[in-house]
């Protein structure tokens, strides 16, 4: 199997969405998928999910998903490298599931472990009217502006016509493998040494590492 | 190596260490000034004990320590060098170098003389220097010298010394810090002349560097003696102060050595010198290294922070923000001197705090030549103040207020010709594209109103001159000069040859002729040379003219000179020629008069004989007559008037021919030749004008002049350029040159559409605000042979009669105008020129010329000239024409061939041309990292450009291969395929031509559009990406519904309850906006009438293969056609079926089913009985979408259609009759009707609810259309327009597609422009926003995109257009149907599928008649036009039907009754016909009105029609708001083309190969068998049907009843099931589908047969009618 000369190569995507910290929220569960080129293929593995309901603990501020990725892609082109989609929901005080947070992210392009923290935003509301009575409005109605496909976050076109606030963060691992890089031609960093690598907190340090041995 | 010398030495030192600190002791003690001034440094320690040392070593001989010195001094540096090569330092010899150094200093001290320093300083460069041996030895030699004259001298200072001890310690520091005062004074230093200058520069800025390259003996010497870092100008000034008084007693001291010294030889002393300083470089870091070498020794010393600061002041330089005083500033003995005061402009400064300003002056009086900065007022020397007091912009008006509203601009819509529509309806003559090149490269005025005198003289000049060139050029005097010559020789060789005497007949004749031949061509050449010599003299007056004109007017206007360049001639041999001309011309003459002479006698004689004779009968006659007159007296006043008569008519006597006399010719000729030629011997004068002299000065001239010149400046000069007399572009606007020339240089690119009719150039001058047309210059249209590259600037000449005169210089057009005072020489001058452009056609990218061919335009036959070689010259084929220049010859001098010649020779050079382009993104080619080239054949790059752009074949083609073999050719097959045909016209697929090109061009449409849409799809808008509840509108009772995610969760919960579709109604939207949901649980779980709600929208984004699914409901159909009889038994009687009351009600009537094929997936409902089945069953069909492509735009433009196919089931029972056992049964289907529904309504309308009339055919073999239940007599009346089965069906998509929303919102975001007026399109937005909101779901249209995607104003579709004669009966009710008919044969190709659902588009009705395509609003509009020619109130209904959705009907008036017709069907319903297909009205159009339906309801059978009266109608124009007078966008008649039998039997034909080849190609198991006798007869039926249908529907039922008897009897024992299908023609493709869908092929008996017959019936206009008649036989 393992040609010479392979024609695609395989990026191998473990980890998982550890937490989030979104300090006025509770009670939130997050949804992912991934948003990939023309030239991509998922070969196994989810390409989306729904993580259960979390609340905060007693102690910790913050909301504990643990929920594992595993997915395998294969491409012929980098153009289209995945991205990450996160949007996190949870329920408003009259209980009306509302969105409370979109946020995407590349997967890393090196092998090795990753930390990524995603910052998260949500679409604002255009009326002014409801901007002002925001609390009335969820009270009467229970909602904010979705954006019709969470996929809209991965991709830059038509972004201009939208407004959004920040909301709050995210914490995503990332366990990166790959394949056949480089022999297609692809030299997306120090791969070949990623077992040695130690497992760094932040992919950064271990790439300076490298280089400067 | 440490000599005994050098421990000496060390001895020496270490002695002298003590005494030095002793005396250091005591200095201190009385606090000398050096004190202060060197503190506690370690190098002032060194260079005061150096200084101290001098008294100590004075008493030794100077010279003898300084040659020891020397040696230890040598050996060192030789040690040094050794050391250096070794690397080794032992410390002990390190130690000995130490005291080297000091000895030096000491010696120095010792030596006092100024020379030693030098001396020393010279020794101990050589160590730094590192020099080699050979130097050193030189150095050394030189030493000695030195050594020699330092020690006399030495010994003469010594007598000195003892009398300046005291002062001597101190000597020579006031050498150095006050040579300047000593330079004229003191002979011993002269010496140092120069570098004393030089090393007070330095000392005095400190912060400057010393120079250690060129250290002079004086700085080596100071730095020993002074400290470095000291300010030497504070020391000076300081030490000045306080030792002023030592100083004059020093200066006293000096001055006696000065005296002393001057007794020796300074001279001698100079020369010695001289070279040594200059010899000295670099020599003092030695002395440094060694210093420091010596501080290495000392331990560290705290430095106090005020000392430091002390130290450091000299090295920063603050400086005072003091005043400087005025004098400082300025040179000495100069008062300040202000300009102002003076009364001089100054201007103001610029404002600078004074402090600041004080600081600079400071700054800049430090610096050298700091004077140069101050001005004479002793300030520094500014600039004004460059702001400007008050703003120079203009300031800022509001336009709209201030304006008054006469002069207020408004926008204008650009003006539509009628040719862009001519264009594209002549699509039958290709069009290309064709480039019209103008280049309008200058203009000269030969007259000018502005020209003064002296132009007018001048371009006379000129023009003069230019003709004298023209006729150089042409030399035509010395052609025939060249010619006369020789035929006066071959004339005279001929005569030498044959002499006199022999002269043959024929040669004489030969002879006579060149002497005519001679005689001619001497009287042209006379008339040339006259002309030459007219124009020279006439040349040389004007100039004459001109300079007396200048003379007198003592200016000069133009740069004209004439120059005569005098050419001499050798005056014998010229004189020789011109006697020799004279001669010949003279013998010639006389010959000539000789031969006149002599004819002239001839002649003479002859008639002189004849006038004796007529005199002799005069004579006679007379005496006749007189006899006679005698005789008879009455006759004699008959006969007297007689002879009066012919003496006046006679002869008279001819005067004798006088001979010229040889002298008179002599005289003659020289006369002339005087005239006309050069006299012998004259220089042959050569004219050259040039135009290098000089224009006066504006000054210079007089007043008028200056105010004419100020007119010329104002002038501009422009050119329109106008094409078929419309103004298509024009030169930007030059100002008249004073020469009155103006270069436009500019080339206009002419797109044209047109033929090319005439192409004019309209000078106009702009005199600042206005602009008068000077002239009209008409260009002829080029030969379509004249390209770019190969067209010469021609000179178009152009005059105007307008009249101007001036008050100034000036001399005006159409003003008479005199030279001379007393105006004898009156001209009337006009405005003319010459204008030089250059019209040609262009030449492509591919060097492909965009000319048209000769026949298409008319202007290419104009003229006579046309030249050889530009049809040549495209193809570029220059070695051709080389070849052919060779062959044919062609004189190379020959001025006609010169452009020929020109173009070989271009071509035999190469045609190196320096690229006259400039590089816009220069660095580009850097920046690529792959050639051009590498990336064009990179198959994988193409790949993923193409699907970048978004090229349909490749927008959503997955995985590219990552390595470029991987892509295969195949690729790019389908889409190189594509672009190929784009270009050639598959006529296998189209079957005419005419059809092709109107597939191109509908492609090339779609093209354009898709295009746009591309554009458009990538601007979103927020609710694109963004769900957002809309806020809820307290005031008004609506609220309104936008999907939810949250809410869709709930109602998908809810479709999970009930799987049946449930209709959500108003009341539970209203609940559920409200966000309780409490209802619900209320609500029966399976209520008994449950109602379809909505579900939830997916976007197609993430669907894929399967995911989609068509549902398809079918409930019930009516009035199914009934089987006629059982077993097809021949000959039943027509009525039988009618009779049988009760057979029908024991034998089963039909067995419908319903087979609903999608896709060629075939799904089938459960039989049922009757003619009126209810089913109520769903299918569901599988969709697939297009390259798997989910997208809306792919989803949009899927043209599959949705074929609901009635059939009946027939069980027949197999080989009873032979076993007679278990009787086998096979079940049949017979096909009875159709109902097509396109994928894309189904998509668009989201789902599709309603009875629909079934396509049932015209014949249906063995079955009866009667209705089975007669006596249901109330709907008999409403039945009787509309016979035939209905089925009710709901179709819709699982999951709910979101549907394609019209782009028009987008398109109207992107703002289509528009030729309507604003207002009105302002208006009509108002309108159409009013009815959706206050009639939401009733459609309402009042602008619609035009075929250039332009909006227009929906009832310029409406106007009266004229129907095919052809069609045309007599009957008016006919007409209608006929009409009706033929417009319902244009195929219907909805929008939706054309565009991809983009826009609704509306083509005119000639377009549409072109395209032979269209939806339903073509449809409907060409039939109300249609309606409206025959004289008949239509209108066009904006509505809903179904299945189309939004559609257009056509809404007619007869007889008090409204039909309404369906203009894609031709068929027409009641005002209340139940299954009228029309569900909504929501507005009627008409050529001047548009109505909004503002009645409650919208159903046809519930509202009124009559949109007279003012309630139920809202009318767009009304009293507010009047119908401005639009006109028609339609043309004003239609043009049709006749019917072409012969296509339509040739495509019947193939049409019939098709569908029998395809009917085979479905049945591949089984053989299949044609019976030709049926086929043969069925064709025979298929013309008669045609006519049946043209006829009129009900009466042709009979006919159809008769023709299928007729069959039966002639196919007696088969049983026969067919039927006729009739379409209209479009393609193949639909007709094949639709045959496949009846799925008469899939009958499985063995002994069957088929019977295929294809007719098609020619409309005019390419329109077709298609019949296709299908027939299964079975053997009985």
């Amino acid at each position: 199997m393992a040609t010479s000369n392979p024609s695609v190569f395989l990026l191998s995507v473990n980890g998982q969405i550890e937490g989030a910290n979104f300090p006025c929220y509770d009670d939130l569960y997050c949804k992912y998928c991934f948003v990939y080129g023309q030239d991509w293929m998922p070969t196994t593995g989810l390409e989306e999910g729904i993580t259960q309901i979390t609340c905060k603990g007693r102690q910790s501020q913050k909301l504990i998903w643990n929920f594992p990725l595993d997915i395998t892609f294969k491409s012929t082109n980098p153009s289209g490298w995945p991205q990450l989609v996160l949007s996190v929901y949870g329920p408003d005080v009259f209980g009306n599931d509302v969105v409370r947070g979109y946020g995407a992210i590349h997967i890393p392009l090196t092998p090795g472990k990753h930390k990524r923290t995603l910052p998260m935003f949500v679409p604002e509301p255009t009326w002014r009217l409801q901007k002002f009575t925001r609390l009335v409005d969820s009270w009467l109605w229970g909602r904010r502006p979705e954006y019709t496909d969470p996929k809209v976050v991965a991709q830059g076109e038509g972004r201009e016509v939208t407004r959004v606030c920040s909301q709050g963060f995210v914490t995503v691992i990332f366990n990166i493998i790959m394949k056949d890089m480089k022999k297609l031609g692809y030299d997306s960093g120090p791969s070949t040494s990623s077992n040695a690598q130690p497992c760094g907190t932040a992919s950064g340090w271990s790439t300076e590492e490298q280089t400067n041995l | 190596m440490a000599s005994p010398g050098a421990s000496a030495i060390r001895d020496k030192l270490r002695k002298q260490r003590r005494t030095l600190q002793e005396t250091f002791v005591k200095l201190k003690h009385e606090g000398d000034d050096e004190q202060a001034l060197v503190p506690s440094s370690g190098l002032s320690e060194e260079s005061q004990h150096s200084t101290m040392n001098e008294t100590q070593s004075s008493e030794d001989d100077p010279g003898e320590t300084l040659k020891r010195t020397l040696r230890a001094q040598r050996q060192m540096r030789r040690k040094k060098l050794l050391e250096k090569l070794s690397a080794q330092n032992s410390p002990v010899e390190d130690i000995e170098e130490i005291p080297s150094v000091p000895l030096h200093s000491e010696d120095e001290g010792t030596g006092k003389i100024s020379k030693v320093p030098s001396l020393t300083s010279l020794a101990s460069k050589a160590p730094k220097s590192r020099a080699s041996q050979q130097s050193d030895r030189f150095v050394t030699r030189r030493l000695e010298e030195k050594l020699k004259a330092a020690r006399s001298q030495g010994e003469s200072l010594r007598l000195q010394e003892a009398s300046v001890v005291a002062a001597g310690r101190r000597r020579d520091r006031p050498k150095v810090t006050r040579s300047d005062r000593e330079v004229d004074s003191d002979a011993d230093s002269s010496q140092f002349l120069p570098q004393a200058a030089s090393t007070r520069v330095k000392f005095r800025g400190p912060t400057e560097p010393v120079e250690r390259n060129r250290v002079t003996a004086d700085e080596a010497y100071n730095f020993f003696t002074i400290n470095f870092e000291v300010q030497p100008e504070e020391k000076t000034s300081k030490k000045s102060r306080k030792s002023s008084k030592e100083r004059k007693r020093e200066e006293a001291q000096v001055q006696e050595e000065e005296d002393e010294e001057r007794s020796q030889d300074p001279s001698q002393d100079h020369d010695e010198d001289e070279p040594l300083v200059q010899d000295e470089d670099g020599n003092v870091f030695v002395l440094e290294q060694t210093s420091k070498d010596f501080l290495e020794v000392k331990s560290a010393e705290y430095i106090g922070l005020r000392a430091f600061a002390v130290r450091h002041r000299p090295l920063i330089f603050t400086p005072s923000s003091r005043t400087v005083p005025t004098s400082a500033k300025l040179p000495e003995n100069m008062t300040p001197r202000y300009l102002e005061d003076e009364g001089l402009y100054v201007g103001e400064r610029l404002t600078v705090s004074p402090s600041n300003e004080n600081i600079l002056e400071n700054r800049i009086l430090r610096m050298e030549e700091g004077a140069k900065w101050f001005g004479d007022d002793g300030r520094i020397i500014s600039l004004p103040d460059p702001i400007k007091e008050s703003s120079s912009r203009p300031p800022l008006f509001h336009m709209e207020d201030d304006l008054d509203p006469a002069l207020q601009t408004f926008y204008m819509k650009p003006l539509q010709s009628k040719h862009t529509n001519l264009s594209i309806c002549a699509a039958d003559a290709v069009l290309g594209d064709y480039q019209l090149d103008v280049d309008v490269s200058g203009l000269i005025f030969s007259h000018h109103p502005l020209f003064s005198r002296e132009h007018v003289l001048a371009s006379r000049l000129a023009q003069l001159y230019d003709q004298y060139l023209n006729r150089q050029r042409n030399n035509l005097t010395e052609h025939l000069t060249d010619k006369l010559n020789g035929l006066r020789n071959t004339m005279r060789n001929m005569l030498e040859i044959h002499s006199e005497q022999n002269l043959s007949q024929a040669l004489q004749q030969r002879i006579v002729e060149y002497s005519m031949e001679v005689k001619n061509t001497r009287e042209l050449r006379d008339g040339e040379q006259e002309k030459d010599r007219t124009l020279l003299k006439s040349l040389v007056k004007v100039w004459k003219e001109l300079k007396a004109l200048r003379e007198h007017q003592r200016f000069i206007n133009t740069p004209y000179k004439l120059f005569l360049r005098r050419e001499t001639v050798d005056r014998e041999s010229d004189e020789r020629e011109y006697e020799k001309d004279i001669l010949s011309e003279v013998w010639e003459l006389e010959a000539e008069a000789e031969v006149d002479y002599q004819t002239k006698l001839s002649e003479y004689k002859k008639q002189l004989d004849e006038w004796k004779a007529w005199r002799k009968k005069q004579k006679s006659k007379k005496k006749k007559r007189k006899k006679k007159a005698q005789d008879e007296t009455e006759e004699d006043d008959q006969e007297a008037s007689e002879p009066e008569g012919p003496p006046d008519e006679g002869p008279s006597k001819p005067d004798t021919p006088e001979k010229l006399e040889l002298d008179t010719i002599v005289k003659q000729v020289r006369e002339k030749a005087a005239r006309i030629r050069r006299k012998p011997g004259e220089a042959i004068l050569i004219p050259e004008l040039t135009a290098s002299g000089n224009v006066s000065e504006g000054e210079l001239c007089p007043r008028g002049e200056v105010a004419r010149r100020h007119e010329v400046a104002r002038r501009f000069i422009f050119v329109k350029i106008l094409y078929n007399d419309k103004e298509v572009s024009q030169t930007n606007s030059f100002p008249l040159n004073p020469d009155f020339r103006v270069h436009f240089g500019q080339i206009f690119n002419l797109r044209i559409v047109n033929c090319p009719r005439s192409i004019t150039l309209q000078v106009f001058e702009d005199l600042g605000s206005l602009y008068t047309m000077l002239a009209e210059v008409y260009v002829p249209v080029p030969p379509s042979s004249v390209l770019a590259g190969n067209s010469s600037i021609e000179e178009f000449e152009f005059s105007s009669n307008q009249r101007e005169m001036f008050d100034h210089e000036g001399v005006g057009s159409g003003v008479p105008l005199s030279f001379t005072g007393d105006a004898s020489d009156n001209v009337i001058l006009l405005t003319s020129g010459k204008l030089s452009c250059c019209v040609s056609w262009g030449v492509g990218e591919d060097n492909v010329p965009l000319a048209p061919p000769l026949s298409q335009h008319p202007g290419a036959h104009h003229g006579g000239q046309y030249d050889a070689v530009s049809p040549l010259a495209p193809s570029g084929n220059v070695k051709k024409i080389g070849e052919w220049a060779m062959q044919s010859r062609l004189d190379p001098n020959d001025p006609v061939n010169a452009s020929v010649m020109q173009m070989l020779k271009v071509a035999s050079s190469g045609q190196v041309s320096a690229p006259d382009f400039f590089r816009l993104e220069q660095l580009q080619e850097e920046f690529n990292f792959a050639s051009d080239e590498e990336l064009a054949r990179s198959r994988r790059f193409r790949l993923l450009a193409l699907r970048s752009q978004e090229v349909p074949e490749f927008r959503n083609y997955k995985y590219v291969p990552s390595r470029e073999r991987e892509v295969s050719e195949k690729v790019f097959q389908g889409y190189e395929k594509r672009l190929k045909e784009g270009e050639m016209i598959d006529t296998k697929e189209h079957l005419d031509f005419h059809r092709a090109l109107v597939a191109k061009y509908l492609q090339k449409i779609r093209e354009a559009v898709i295009h746009r849409f591309l554009l458009a799809s990538h601007h979103f808008l927020l609710s694109d990406m963004v769900i957002e509840e809309e806020m809820p509108c307290f005031g008004g009772a609506r609220l309104r519904r936008v999907p939810d995610r949250h809410l869709r969760d709930s109602t998908e919960f809810l479709e999970m309850r009930s799987p049946k579709l449930l209709k959500m109604t108003g009341r539970a939207e209203m609940l559920k906006i409200l966000g309780l949901n409490l209802f619900h649980l209320a609500e029966p779980k399976r209520p008994l009438r449950p109602q379809r709600k909505e579900r939830k929208k997916v976007t197609a984004q993430n669907l894929s293969d399967g995911d989609i699914k068509l549902l398809v409901n079918i409930l019930r159909a009516y009035d199914i056609p009934v089987r006629r009889s059982q077993g097809g038994k021949a000959g039943p009687s027509p009525q039988g079926a009618i009779q049988g009351s009760d057979w029908l009600v024991n034998h089963v009537q039909v067995r419908p089913f319903v087979e609903v094929s999608f896709q060629r997936n075939v799904f089938q409902t459960t039989t049922a009985d009757g003619p009126n089945p209810c089913w109520n069953e769903e299918l569901q069909l599988p969709f697939r979408a297009p390259n798997d492509d989910y997208s809306v735009a792919s989803l949009q433009s899927v043209k599959d259609e949705v074929f609901i196919n009635i059939f009946d089931e027939v069980v027949r029972e197999m080989g009873a009759r032979e076993n007679g056992e278990s009787p086998q049964t096979r079940v049949e289907k017979h096909w009875l009707g159709s109902v097509k529904i396109p994928f894309s309504t189904i998509y668009s309308q989201s789902r599709i609810e309603g009875t629909f009339k079934v396509k049932t055919p015209a014949v249906l073999l063995g079955y009866s259309k009667e209705r089975s239940q007669p006596n249901a007599g109330v709907y008999e009346s409403v039945h009787s327009l509309c016979q035939g089965a209905f089925i009710t069906l709901f179709i819709t998509i699982e999951p709910l597609l979101q549907p394609g929303e019209s782009i028009r919102e987008k398109i109207k975001e992107l703002k289509f422009d528009s030729q309507e007026d604003e207002r009105l399109l302002q208006a009509a937005e108002r309108f159409e926003r009013a009815a959706a909101e206050g009639f939401p779901g009733r459609p309402c249209a009042t602008t619609a995109v035009d075929l250039n995607g332009k909006t227009v104003f929906i009832t310029r579709y409406i106007r009266p257009l004229n129907p095919p004669p052809e069609i045309m009966s007599d009957q008016p009710q006919e007409d209608a149907i006929q009409v009706a008919r033929f417009v319902s044969l244009i195929p219907s190709l909805p929008d939706k599928v054309s565009f991809s659902g983009i826009c609704d588009l509306w083509s005119t009705c000639d377009q549409f008649l072109m395209l032979l395509a269209g939806d339903e609003e073509e449809h409907a509009v060409l039939l109300c036009n249609y309606f409206l020619f025959l004289g008949k109130k239509a209108w066009l209904i904006i509505g809903t039907a179904v299945p189309e959705g939004l559609s257009a009907y056509v809404l007619t008036l007869e007889q008090g009754r409204y039909l309404i017709w369906n203009p894609s069907s031709g068929q027409y319903y009641g005002q209340y016909d139940t299954f009228c297909p029309l569900q909504a009205v929501g507005c009627l159009v008409n050529a001047d009105n548009v109505w909004l339906n503002i009645q409650e309801h919208v159903s046809p059978m519930r509202i009124s029609f009559d949109v007279s009266r003012g309630v139920g109608w809202r009318p767009f124009f009304n009293r507010f708001f009047t119908h401005p007078g639009l006109s028609s966008v339609q043309p004003e008649e239609l043009v049709y083309r006749g019917s072409d039998k012969t296509a339509a039997v040739e495509l019947q034909e193939r049409m019939e190969k098709l569908l029998r080849d395809k009917v085979m190609e479905w049945r591949p198991q089984r053989p299949t068998r044609w019976n030709r006798y049926c086929s043969s007869a069925l064709k025979h039926f298929l013309p008669s049907l045609e006519q049946c249908a043209v006829a009129l529907g009900s009466g042709a039922h009979d006919l159809a009843e008769g023709h299928r008897h007729e069959l039966e009897n002639l196919l007696g024992d088969n049983r026969i099931s067919g039927f006729p299908l009739h379409m209209a023609f479009s393609e193949m493709g639909p007709i094949v589908e639709a045959v496949h869908s009846t799925g008469v092929h899939t009958i499985q008996t063995s002994n069957v047969e088929f019977a295929l017959a294809v007719y098609v019936h020619p409309y005019p206009n390419n329109v077709l009618s298609v019949w296709v008649y299908l027939a299964s036989l079975v053997r009985s």
